[in-house]
């Protein structure tokens, strides 16, 4: 199925499935109860968010900056299993036909669950793609073919220090959208976005007609305001990692809600000056 | 003699497999975020043109053999041999090169490497300190910025190597993720380099990652079976029965090894960390429980929970605990050309103090898991085989843990095991 983005500036969410902040009280959560995660991804949906990424914890996510690594350890830590993340996309899926639903996860525990297995679940899920972190173009081939044999997008990274020649490969195998990377980087808030990012959308757009979405870096209204005028979809992660962080979960769905819908309204100063704070209030 | 090893210390850089992809048998490859791969290929392109050129191998060999001391003595132990009553031991002495182990071969390698594709700044990994070492020392012997990650566990440990690489100008910085070992040194590692990957160099020491590493660190470290063969050779008229090193990404043993895949009359053993037990968590013996799967950038084997999380490992030698290994060494282990087997801590810490007080040779504790081996290997032996333990390193840095473990206090000699 296609993803869209009605909405121009699309916006992308990034949540790790199964993490509930660092004020959640371990002994009222169920091992693999992603019950706040779920909340969390109603209220991004119902704000605004077009695709929600789901992040499947793992042990070792060497492509991420510190906030996703804590957001890691602490669903790993409360539990969180690829299965209970498959679950919760099915929950997102009967809740709202209409929102775009990603698994996005590192190879190691795809690989452990089995590719092809995987691959099933993830449809039967109702799932609209996948994401793999650490899956190049070129070591794509069974993932490629269970991704087409099961009807879901297979979304890669682009990445500004890839050569036309890589960008034209990962064009051809993406489906769904394609993820460019504003810069080089793990992921990460930062106060200002690398000019290239507008580059770098402009190269894959010579070899695709998918839309494309920047992540890496994106926290606030400007930023989003800013990648609209060139791409179709801002990915917001780390900003929102964080926020669920410093939430209970109580109070995480509302702080996000009012997070995203602050996203399309624009402060109009110029965002590479921009402090990441101004967003929030 | 010496002399004519020394000419050929790098004629063994000619790209062997892996011809495609990096890939040994099913193992290896390249499993990373797509903004390192110009960097990939940027360095697979550099090292096939620096291992052709003439220049850059006369200079690698001129410094691995007058900056680190090339070639290594291949030593008869024979008060040891004749304590074990079993076949002739041979120690490949690594632990005589400059800055203790035979990380200095690749660091050098790497070093020369990363200046000629006009990379300032280097960064990493170190666990139990040797590659970190010598890439600070390589680093300041060439001029160049030199960051090191380690874990916090493994700086505890090994703090006189974390004083060494600081006294030699590298700046070490603490890892506090995950177990805080190498693993995690490791990881923090690849986040700076897909941070700065353009004016950085990523000098990773085992042979592990993704390609081109795997191929490029055996290639630095083959030198080690090319000599250990052509001295044995020399000295015995014919090849050694077996072969002994320790694996924890698996560099030395691979350089160790290499030269004699085709020798399938000499055993090709490597000696994997057993730890505190058999428990996942206790140790890091890949190939008794791990399973394929992919960690920091390559397909082999890993020790993994059912939910494919990475798991937690223990080891007495902070070299030898990690989570992976080397993919060419899970091609030798599947093919069955090596044979991987473990030694618990128990065993290396008895080794380290037999192989001391036998032969006045001090082992690192990661070597002295091949050395554990040789003791329980070698009486079973007949008298005219002969088996060789390629002795990685020295264990000047482990005599903090050494003095915990065995209780050395006071003035009186150790009693032997």
């Amino acid at each position: 199925m296609p993803i869209r983005f009605p909405q121009h500036p699309g916006l992308v969410v990034y949540l790790t499935a199964g993490d509930n902040g660092l004020f959640a009280d371990a002994a009222q959560i169920r091992p693999g109860d992603l019950a706040v995660t779920r909340e969390i991804a109603l209220a991004a949906i119902d704000a605004g968010a077009d695709v929600i990424e789901l992040g499947v914890p793992f042990s070792d996510p060497m492509a991420d900056g510190p906030v996703i690594q804590r957001a890691s350890e602490r669903a790993l830590r409360a539990g969180t299993r690829l299965q209970h993340v498959l679950h919760l996309a099915a929950e997102l899926r009967a809740a709202r036909p209409a929102a775009g639903i990603i698994l996005f996860s590192y190879l190691n525990p795809i690989l452990r669950y089995g590719m092809s297995r995987f691959a099933d679940a993830a449809a039967e899920s109702g799932a609209d793609g996948v994401l793999l972190t650490d899956m190049i173009v070129e070591e794509a081939g069974d993932y490629l073919a269970e991704m087409r044999r099961t009807g879901l997008n297979s979304v890669f990274l682009a990445a500004p220090t890839s050569p036309d020649a890589r960008l034209q490969a990962i064009a051809e195998h993406s489906s769904g959208f394609i993820y460019a990377i504003s810069r080089t980087g793990i992921t990460g808030k930062q106060q200002q976005l690398a000019a290239d990012a507008a580059a770098l959308v402009e190269r894959i757009r010579r070899w695709t007609r998918l839309p494309v979405a920047v992540g890496f870096g994106i926290s606030n209204a400007d930023h989003v305001a800013q990648v609209g005028q060139f791409a179709d979809a801002a990915v917001i992660g780390s900003a929102i990692v964080e926020l669920i962080e410093r939430s209970t979960p109580a109070t995480a769905p509302g702080e996000v809600s009012r997070f995203i819908k602050g996203l399309r309204q624009p402060s109009g100063a110029d965002p590479w000056m921009q402090r990441e704070q101004s967003a929030r209030s | 003699m010496a002399s004519t090893v020394v000419l050929h210390l790098t004629e063994n850089l000619e790209p062997g497999p892996p011809h495609t992809a990096g890939r040994f048998g099913e193992y290896g490859g390249r499993y990373v975020p797509e903004t390192l791969m110009a960097a990939l290929n940027e360095l697979e392109q550099a090292y096939a043109a620096a291992s052709a050129d003439p220049v850059f191998r006369a200079e690698l060999d001129d410094l691995l053999h007058n900056f680190a001391g090339r070639p290594t003595p291949l030593y008869f132990a024979s008060r040891l041999t004749e304590q074990l009553g079993g076949a002739k031991i041979y120690l490949k002495r690594e632990d005589l090169l400059h800055t203790g182990a035979h990380k200095i071969n690749n660091a050098l390698g790497q070093g020369l490497l990363a200046r000629r594709m006009g990379k300032r700044r280097i960064i990493a990994e170190t666990g139990a300190g040797q590659h970190g070492v010598a890439t600070a020392t390589v680093c300041a012997l060439l001029g160049m910025d030199c960051i090191v990650y380690m874990g916090e566990e493994d700086i505890r440990r090994q703090e006189l190597n974390v004083l060494r690489m600081r006294l030699l100008g590298a700046e070490v910085c603490p890892v506090r993720s995950g177990s805080r070992t190498l693993k995690d040194a490791v990881n923090e590692a690849l986040r700076d380099w897909v941070t700065n990957v353009r004016d950085t160099y990523y000098i990773l020491g085992s042979a592990l990652g993704p390609h081109p590493y795997p191929t490029m660190v055996r290639d630095f470290h083959r030198v080690i079976g090319v000599e250990l063969r052509q001295q044995m050779l020399e000295r015995e008229g014919r090849l050694p029965d077996a072969i002994l090193a320790c694996v924890g990404g698996g560099s030395n043993a691979i350089g160790a090894f290499h030269a004699f895949l085709g020798d399938k009359d000499v055993r090709l053993i490597g000696v994997e960390a057993g730890g505190r037990g058999k428990s996942l968590g206790d140790h890091a013996a890949r190939f008794e429980g791990g399973v394929p799967g992919v960690l920091q950038g390559t397909y082999s084997y890993v020790l993994q929970d059912e939910d494919g999380q990475v798991a937690l490992t223990h080891s007495v030698s902070a070299g030898l605990d990690y989570a992976t290994v080397g993919p060419e060494h899970a091609a030798l282990h599947d093919s069955g050309r090596a044979s991987y087997v473990s030694a618990d801590d128990a065993h290396v810490l008895e080794a380290v103090v037999r192989l001391s007080q036998a032969e006045g040779i001090l082992p690192a504790l990661e070597s002295a898991h091949a050395v554990a081996e040789c003791l329980r290997i070698a009486p079973q032996m007949p008298r005219h085989a002969i088996l060789v333990v390629n002795l990685s390193g020295r264990g000047d840095k482990d005599m903090g843990i050494l003095a915990r473990e065995l209780k050395i206090a006071g003035a009186e000699p150790l009693s032997g095991r």
